[in-house]
């Protein structure tokens, strides 16, 4: 009660910028906008970090504003408009049934960012489970838990994604499984480290003689403490999670046609590449744009969040 | 393809026991944990191998086949018994090298993987021998002017080998260097012209055509093989650059360093014989890895050169829907790239006399 009355008479009406770098802040709220204010003040430093914080909103707002972006869905065919060249009409020219790539491209984004968003939905809870399980817990489980993790991290990955999606047949839901499958160890990795190191500290045992739960302790106290370092690995690891979907996919397990998918549509324009370059190189491009744009924003995230690795 | 960053590559501190006994002990523990990962790798592949909605017998007899045949080569394929059971016998034979028979080539898979397995082993070994030639230098460089112009380069040079997609490099590769400058051949490993003159004794065609003084044959070779290995070979000095860089800058940055250069040492020998001499034996480890990663790297680089090697062909039985082959193939990759794993772990162990 004595901080929160103090905190009231320290915050002086000097504006946002003040109340958000307020030593003393007054609730969970203004310390957590603090933090990631301070967060974006040091990353602002970074000049390559802000070009990789540029692609990636722009990716998302390319996925967002996709309908008022384009004049064509990127699925009709206009037969008559095979492979044109790039023009004033069509940026980015257009493919071998007449899409006009630029829109095609537009549209593509949203299905990047469906397949990263999606294998970032499936490993972040798994690995956040199984890591702190194992490192709360301790012991036997522990053992289990990261001699599994352990395997998962030994296999590799792409050759077992193909396998898995030759299993399962092709398709978008299939190859984010696949990749999933071969992605959420290194976040239990990461998970069991930081809870090993919070695990015994005070304020874990001040919730514990309250009487929190297990449960409560873990998913109260816990993983928030772990997200910080686990959100920094999966920014890195996007920029991989999207070449494997552009690899999965330019091998024709990934999304199928007519659907606009980068790796696809790398894949189809192979036909072409020689005296239509533009349909293999650019969605090449886009790829290659987006995964530097995470790969950028990760380096510069981790290099902010992580002072121990500012050298590597 | 996909590095992996930090996450593997072992901490200084591991292993640290002063008995014999406790050093054998680490070691056994190591293998155990590979034989473990090996078992998991037949596992998964067990698994997908029950997964696929294709009967496994209607696969060897044919849909024509009569009800009694159906049986037969039902029992014989052990179908009806326990999972756990059909998982021990698939296991004896895969440890006996039977992956079954290619429906595509209609030989042993084995056979096949041994067949193709040398060109995607001189394209990988080639791929590394320039990133480790390349990306040494350039890390160590990096270290050295940390925070300079030369720094950042470097750093970005490395930032782009992590994100472009290798097969989509390989295509710009041939439209400007084979299609438009005409300074390269086209995709496979060498001229129609020159195939078949030399007996395969290796399978590694640079080995074997210099074995044969077939000159000729060796200079086509190595023009073939000189854009898709540096294509993988600049993935393997992204990789090698930034570890380099890190593990140098760790070095510099302590007191030997300064004491050394207190002495009055000329600065290539404090960089070069006392820093980089400290970085070798983490570097090898990063360096095994990354000939792990391209060997299963190889997988889209060998579909766009059609390099006739071990992705290429796991990618046209997968397309074929030739399991046995495909499974055969991710075994085998898998438990090099698991050896490969072991093989660093364990020469860190060695070479290190702090981890000892």
């Amino acid at each position: 009660m004595s901080l929160f009355t103090r905190s009231a008479t320290i915050v002086n009406p000097q504006g946002l910028r003040a109340w958000l770098l307020s030593d003393a802040p007054g609730s969970a709220f203004q310390a957590r906008c603090g933090r990631w204010y301070l967060m974006w003040l040091a990353l602002k430093r970074n000049p390559l970090a802000c070009i990789g914080l540029f692609i990636v909103v722009g990716l998302l707002l390319m996925a967002i504003f996709a309908p008022w972006l384009t004049t064509t869905n990127g699925i009709e065919q206009v037969l008559l408009d095979r492979l044109l060249p790039p023009s004033a009409a069509h940026w980015f020219g257009t493919d071998e049934l007449g899409r006009d790539i630029y829109d095609r491209i537009v549209w593509g984004a949203r299905i990047t960012l469906y397949i990263v968003g999606l294998v970032g939905v499936i490993v972040v809870p798994v690995g956040l489970v199984v890591g702190t399980v194992a490192g709360y817990l301790g012991g036997a489980i522990d053992a289990v838990l990261m001699r599994i993790t352990d395997i998962f991290l030994a296999f590799p990955r792409l050759i077992l994604a193909l396998a898995f999606v030759s299993a399962l047949g092709p398709g978008i839901e299939n190859a984010v499984l696949a990749i999933a499958l071969t992605t959420w160890s290194p976040y239990a990795r990461i998970a069991r480290a930081e809870t090993i190191t919070i695990r015994d500290s005070e304020y874990i045992m001040a919730a514990r003689l309250q009487g929190a739960s297990r449960l409560r302790i873990l998913y109260g106290h816990v993983v928030p403490l772990c997200l910080s370092s686990v959100i920094i690995r999966l920014t890195l690891d996007m920029a991989g999670i999207i070449l494997t979907a552009a690899g999965l996919g330019f091998l024709g397990l990934g999304a199928q046609p007519p659907l606009p998918e980068w790796g696809a549509m790398i894949s189809t324009g192979r036909q072409f590449l020689l005296d239509q370059w533009w349909v293999a190189t650019v969605p090449g491009l886009a790829i290659f744009a987006v995964s530097l744009g995470f790969n950028l924003l990760g380096d510069g995230l981790r290099d902010v969040l992580d002072p121990k690795s500012r050298d590597s | 393809m996909t590095l992996g960053t930090q996450d593997r590559t072992p901490s200084a501190g591991a292993g640290r026991g002063l008995l014999p006994f406790a050093f054998a002990s680490k070691t056994a523990q190591l293998v155990a944990s590979v034989v473990m990962t090996f078992l998991g790798l037949t596992a998964v592949t067990f698994v997908i191998g029950r997964v696929i909605p294709i009967d496994p017998v209607i696969a060897v007899v044919g849909d024509r086949a009569s009800q009694a045949t159906y049986e037969r080569v039902r029992l014989e394929l052990g179908l009806d018994r326990p999972l756990y059971e059909q998982f021990w016998i698939y296991l004896g034979k895969v440890l006996e090298g039977d992956f079954g028979t290619s429906v595509l080539t209609s030989r042993p898979v084995l056979h096949d993987i041994v067949h193709f397995f040398p060109a995607t082993l001189e394209l990988a070994t080639v791929a590394t021998i320039l990133g480790v030639l390349l990306g040494i230098p350039m890390g160590v460089w990096a270290a050295v002017n940390q925070g300079r112009a030369t720094d950042h380069v470097i750093r970005v040079v490395g930032l782009v080998g992590y994100s472009v997609p290798v097969f989509w490099l390989g295509m710009v590769g041939l439209l400007v260097f084979y299609a438009k400058l005409d300074m390269l051949p086209g995709p496979g490993r060498l001229d129609l012209y020159y195939e078949g003159l030399v007996e395969p004794v290796t399978g590694l065609i640079l080995v074997d055509s210099v074995l044969a003084g077939e000159w000729e044959v060796f200079d086509n070779a190595l023009s073939h093989l000189v854009l898709p290995a540096t294509i993988l070979g600049y993935f393997s000095l992204a990789y090698i650059a930034r570890m380099t860089r890190s593990f140098m800058l760790e070095q510099l940055s302590q007191e030997y360093i300064t004491t050394a250069r207190v002495k009055g040492l000329s600065e290539r020998r404090v960089i070069w014989r006392h820093a980089f001499g400290n970085t070798m034996v983490p570097l090898i480890t990063v360096v095994a890895l990354s000939y792990a990663y391209l060997l299963e790297g190889s997988v889209l680089t060998e579909t766009v050169f059609a390099w006739p090697g071990l992705g290429r062909y796991i990618t046209q039985s997968l397309f074929n829907a030739d399991m046995n082959a495909v499974i055969g193939g991710t075994i085998v990759v898998g438990s090099c790239f698991i050896g490969l794993n072991l093989l660093s772990d364990l020469l860190y162990k060695f070479v290190d006399p702090r981890a000892k």
